[in-house]
C-alpha cells in the first residue's frame, strides 16, 4: 500500500521492456530499444524518451520523432464552438465546405501545430460546421481527432490487451482466435496456478503466454509442439519475468508415439553412439540450426584466407606456416563440436525433462488451439489427463469439433461436452446516443470442452444416459453452463 | 468442531509444502482422492448434476440409488464411476468454479461462465491480484475469482444482505478458500469496501452501481487498475459510464457477450420419391441401392437449443488512470 519508489519501479518503463504501444484501437507490441526507430500508424518515432515514464503514459508525437509526455488533462481546450443547428436538411455534402485544401493542413503540420490546434483550424474554415447539430458536431470532432491528435499511450502487456491486438492485426497468425473467444477457453479449461496445463498452438505463442499469465509462474506449462521447434514470439510479448520460463517446457509431438508406447529413451548416450543420437534428433532440428551450421562452416573456410595472408607476412617463410594454421583450424572445429555437444545434451535434457511430466498422465488441463485438424491432437493427448480434469480445444471450423464430440462420445471417458460459439457486441453509451456498435457474429472460432473421467470405452447400456436428452421441458437456465 | 480446526490444521500443513503435492480438495487446488468434509460434484448424466459433501455415513439419495459416502466415496478418485444402490452409476466430479456455478443453491440471479470469463479476462485478473466486489450475491462470481488470484491473491467481497453474507462465507470455508476472501456485511454504495488503494480490480453488480463508483475509484490502487460494472438495463449503463466519466475513468467500454450452444446431432432426412428413373441404368457391381419410398440419408450436424439466452446483462469496463 506504500507510496514508495519500489512500488513505482514496477509500473515504470524501462529499456528492454517489451510494451504495447496503442492509438485509439490499433496496438502494436514492440520492445524499448533506444535509437532504434519504430513505425506504428504511419508513423516513425523513437522510443528513448520512454524509459522512466510510466506505464499507461500517453505521449504526443512531435517532430523528429521524438515522445514527449502529454501534460495530464489539458482541460479538453473545448474547441470553440459557436453555436449548433438542429438538423442536416439543408446541409449540402459537397465536399466543399472545408476552405483548408491538404497542402494547407500539410503547411500547419510543419510550422507544428499541435493536432487540438489543427483541428480548431479545419471547425473555423469549415463553412457548414455551425449548422451541424451538437452531435454532428461532436462526431466531426471525434473525426478529426482520430486522424490529427499524434498521440501515442504506451501499455504493459496483458493477455487482455495482446489479444485484442492479435486478432485486429494479424488474426490470421492466431487461427482468428477472437478474444472473447480466449477469454472462455482460459475459464473452461481452469486454468490457475499450481497446475500441471498441456498446451498444443500454432497461435504464435498467444494462447500459451495467456496460460502462463493465469498460472503466474507457479506450476508448469508443458507446450507440445509440431515441426522443428516451439514458436513463442507470443510469449516474449508478454514481458513475463525470468522465473515464468523455468515453468515452461516443451515436447516436440514427433515423439508422441513412442512416449505413449513407452519406447521414447531420453537417456545420455555414450560419446560413440553420439551419431546416432544426431540421427535420431536429426529430424528435429530446426532450419535455423542447419543454416547456423552451413554458416558457420563457409565462416570458417572464409577466415582461413585473410589469415593466411597475415601468416605469411608474420612468419617467415619457414615450414611452421602449415602445421599452425591446421591447428587453428582443428581447435575451431573442436570448439564447434563441444559447443553442438553441449546443445544437444541441453536438448535431451529437457526432452528427458518434458517427457517425465507426461509419464505420470496426471495433467490438470488441456488446451489445444492450431490450424491441425483437432481430432487426432485430442484424441493423443487427452491420454496425459487425469480423470476429473477439463480440456477445451479451438478451432476456426465446427464441422472439425462435430468430429471430435462423435469419436468423444464413441470412445467415452468424457463428460459435459459442450460445443459453443460466442456472441459479442459493443455499444456505443452517449446521452441519447446509446445504441448497439459492431455485431462481431460468429467470427470468432468455436469451442469444445469437457470433463475426463475414469475409463473410456462405456458399456452401450450406459452410454446411452448421456446422449441427447429425450425432448422434454428444458429450463432457461439449464441451457447455460 | 474439533474437526474442523484438525481439517484446517491438516490443509495448513499441506500448503506449506512446496513440492506440489496437495492433498486436500479445494475450489482453487485439485487433488486426486475424494476426502470426508470434500464437496464433490455428482454427474448423473446429461445435464444433470448435484452437489454433494462428503461425510462419513453420510447417504445421497439419487435416481440410480443411494450413495453411500464411507465406501462409495471416501478414497475414491475423482473422475470414477460409482455405482449406486439400485445398480445405476454416475461419476464423482472435483469442483470447479464453473462446475460450482451451475450446481449452487441460487439465493439471488447469478452470473454464468461466459459472462464470468470475460470478467477475469478483461479485468486482467491474476495471480496475485487484489479485487473488490459488490454485492456478493450467491458467490458465483466469487469461486471464480478465488481460482484465478489464488494462492497470494485477495478477494475483498461486500453484500448488504445479512443472512446471504453469512451464507456465502460459510460456502468460503466448506470450499476451502476462506483464508483468500474478507466478506464485509455492508452497503457498497454508502460505506465502499472496507479498503483503500489496494486494489488491482473492482467489479460492481448492484441495483446502483453508479452510487458506488467513487468507492471503487477509491479502493483501486494510486497506479491504477481496473473496473467492471455489470448491469442489466441500459439505463443503468448510461448511468454508469457517466460517472465512470466523471470520476476520470478511461477507455470506458460498453459490450455485452452471448453464449451459442451447437448441440451435435444425427438427422435422418428422407429422400423424396421422383417415381422410377427410366435413364438410370444399374451397373452390376454398384452398391448404390436403387432408391426406395423409405430411404434416408444420415447428416452429422448441430442443431441450435430451443430456448436461448438472449440476455444476461451488459458489461461495461473502464481503466482508472494514475492518481
Amino acid at each position: 500500500m506504500g507510496d514508495n519508489v519500489d512500488d513505482d519501479s514496477l509500473y515504470t518503463i524501462k529499456e528492454g521492456d517489451y510494451v504495447v504501444l496503442k492509438r485509439g484501437d490499433v496496438f502494436k507490441a514492440v520492445q524499448i530499444q533506444t535509437k532504434k526507430k519504430v513505425i506504428f500508424e504511419k508513423q516513425w518515432f523513437f522510443l528513448d524518451n520512454a524509459v522512466g515514464q510510466l506505464y499507461s503514459t500517453t505521449f504526443e508525437l512531435a517532430s523528429g520523432g521524438i515522445l514527449q509526455p502529454r501534460k495530464p488533462k489539458d482541460p479538453e481546450s473545448s474547441t470553440d464552438t459557436k453555436g449548433a443547428g438542429t438538423d442536416n436538411r439543408n446541409i449540402q455534402d459537397d465536399g466543399k465546405s472545408q476552405k483548408l485544401t491538404r497542402d494547407d493542413i500539410e503547411t500547419l503540420k510543419e510550422q507544428g501545430l499541435k493536432g487540438q490546434e489543427i483541428i480548431q483550424q479545419l471547425i473555423d474554415n469549415s463553412s457548414t460546421f455551425k449548422d451541424k447539430t451538437e452531435y454532428a458536431q461532436d462526431k466531426y470532432i471525434k473525426k478529426k481527432k482520430k486522424k490529427y491528435e499524434n498521440m501515442v499511450t504506451i501499455l504493459k502487456p496483458s493477455c487482455r490487451i495482446l489479444a485484442m491486438m492479435y486478432h485486429g492485426r494479424e488474426p490470421g497468425k492466431i487461427c482468428h482466435l477472437r478474444y472473447d473467444t480466449l477469454a472462455q477457453m482460459l475459464t473452461l479449461a481452469n486454468i490457475h496456478a499450481n497446475s500441471k496445463v498441456l498446451v498444443f498452438e500454432t497461435c504464435a505463442g498467444l494462447v500459451l503466454g495467456s496460460v502462463m499469465e493465469r498460472m503466474g509462474g507457479f506450476g508448469s506449462v508443458i507446450q507440445m509442439y509440431p515441426g522443428g521447434g516451439p514458436v513463442r514470439a507470443g510469449v516474449e510479448s508478454f514481458g513475463f519475468p525470468a522465473h515464468f520460463h523455468d515453468t515452461l517446457h516443451e515436447f516436440p509431438i514427433c515423439h508422441l508415439n513412442a512416449l505413449i508406447a513407452g519406447t521414447l529413451d531420453t537417456t545420455a548416450k555414450d560419446p560413440s553412439a553420439d551419431l546416432k543420437e544426431s540421427d535420431m534428433t536429426a529430424e528435429v532440428k530446426t532450419e535455423a540450426e542447419v543454416k547456423t551450421e552451413a554458416e558457420v562452416k563457409t565462416e570458417a573456410e572464409q577466415k582461413g584466407s585473410p589469415e593466411d595472408q597475415s601468416m605469411e607476412t608474420n612468419s617467415g617463410a619457414d615450414g611452421s606456416l602449415v602445421p599452425k594454421k591446421e591447428e587453428e583450424e582443428e581447435k575451431r572445429r573442436e570448439a564447434k563440436a563441444q559447443e553442438k555437444k553441449v546443445k544437444q545434451e541441453e536438448k535431451r535434457k529437457k526432452l528427458a525433462a518434458a517427457a517425465s511430466l507426461l509419464e505420470g498422465r496426471n495433467a490438470d488441463g488441456l488446451v489445444i488451439a492450431s490450424r491441425f485438424n483437432p481430432c487426432p491432437v485430442l484424441m493423443a493427448l487427452l491420454k496425459f489427463l487425469s480423470p476429473s480434469r477439463p480440456f477445451v480445444v479451438y478451432s476456426q471450423y465446427k464441422e472439425c469439433l462435430i468430429e471430435c464430440y462423435t469419436k468423444l462420445k464413441e470412445q467415452g471417458g468424457t463428460v459435459n461436452l459442450k460445443l459453443t460459439d460466442y456472441w459479442l457486441r459493443h455499444y456505443q453509451v452517449l446521452p441519447n446516443r446509446t445504441h448497439p456498435v459492431l455485431l462481431m457474429s460468429g467470427g470468432g472460432g468455436y469451442l469444445l470442452s469437457g470433463t475426463t473421467v475414469a475409463g473410456g470405452g462405456s458399456k452401450p447400456a450406459a452410454s446411452r444416459r448421456d446422449e441427447e436428452p429425450a425432448p422434454k421441458r428444458q429450463k432457461v437456465t439449464e441451457t447455460e453452463g | 468442531m474439533k474437526e474442523t480446526l484438525f481439517f484446517s490444521l491438516k490443509y495448513a500443513v499441506f500448503k506449506q509444502s512446496n513440492n506440489g503435492t496437495v492433498l486436500t480438495m479445494s475450489f482453487v487446488e485439485y487433488s486426486d482422492c475424494i476426502q470426508d468434509g470434500d464437496v464433490a460434484i455428482v454427474y448423473l448424466g446429461h445435464e444433470s448434476m448435484t452437489p454433494v459433501k462428503v461425510k462419513r455415513g453420510a447417504q445421497t439419495q439419487t435416481r440410480y440409488g443411494v450413495i453411500r459416502h464411507s465406501t462409495d466415496l471416501i478414497g475414491q478418485r475423482y473422475g470414477s464411476k460409482v455405482t449406486c444402490s439400485k445398480g445405476g452409476w454416475v461419476y464423482v466430479l472435483h469442483p470447479t468454479p464453473e462446475l460450482w456455478t451451475v450446481n449452487l443453491p441460487h439465493r439471488t440471479q447469478i452470473l454464468y461462465t461466459t459472462d464470468i470469463a470475460t470478467i477475469t479476462m478483461m479485468l486482467e485478473l491474476k495471480p496475485g491480484s487484489v479485487v473488490c466486489e459488490s454485492g456478493t450475491g450467491s458467490g458465483s462470481l466469487s469461486h471464480a475469482i478465488l481460482r484465478t488470484i489464488a494462492p497470494t491473491g485477495h478477494l475483498h467481497t461486500v453484500e448488504f444482505h445479512q443472512q446471504r453474507s453469512e451464507k456465502v462465507l460459510e460456502e468460503f470455508k466448506e470450499h476451502r478458500v476462506d483464508h483468500m476472501v474478507t466478506v464485509r456485511n455492508q452497503d457498497a454504495c454508502k460505506d465502499g469496501f472496507g479498503v483503500t488503494g489496494v486494489a488491482d480490480a473492482v467489479f460492481l453488480d448492484i441495483p446502483s452501481p453508479w452510487e458506488a463508483v467513487r468507492h471503487a475509484k477509491a479502493a483501486l490502487k494510486k497506479h491504477g487498475g481496473r473496473v467492471c460494472s455489470f448491469s442489466p438495463c441500459i439505463e443503468q449503463v448510461q448511468k454508469t459510464c457517466e460517472a465512470f466519466s466523471d470520476q476520470g475513468f478511461e477507455d470506458i467500454n460498453s459490450l455485452e457477450v452471448l453464449l451459442r450452444v451447437h448441440d451435435v446431432r444425427t438427422v435422418y432426412l428422407p429422400l423424396p420419391d421422383f417415381g422410377p428413373d427410366p435413364s438410370a441404368q444399374i451397373q452390376p457391381d454398384s452398391t448404390i441401392t436403387p432408391p426406395q419410398n423409405h430411404a434416408s440419408i444420415a447428416v452429422k450436424t448441430t442443431i441450435p437449443p430451443r430456448d436461448v439466452q438472449g440476455h444476461t446483462g451488459y458489461l461495461t469496463f473502464a481503466t482508472k488512470p494514475r492518481t
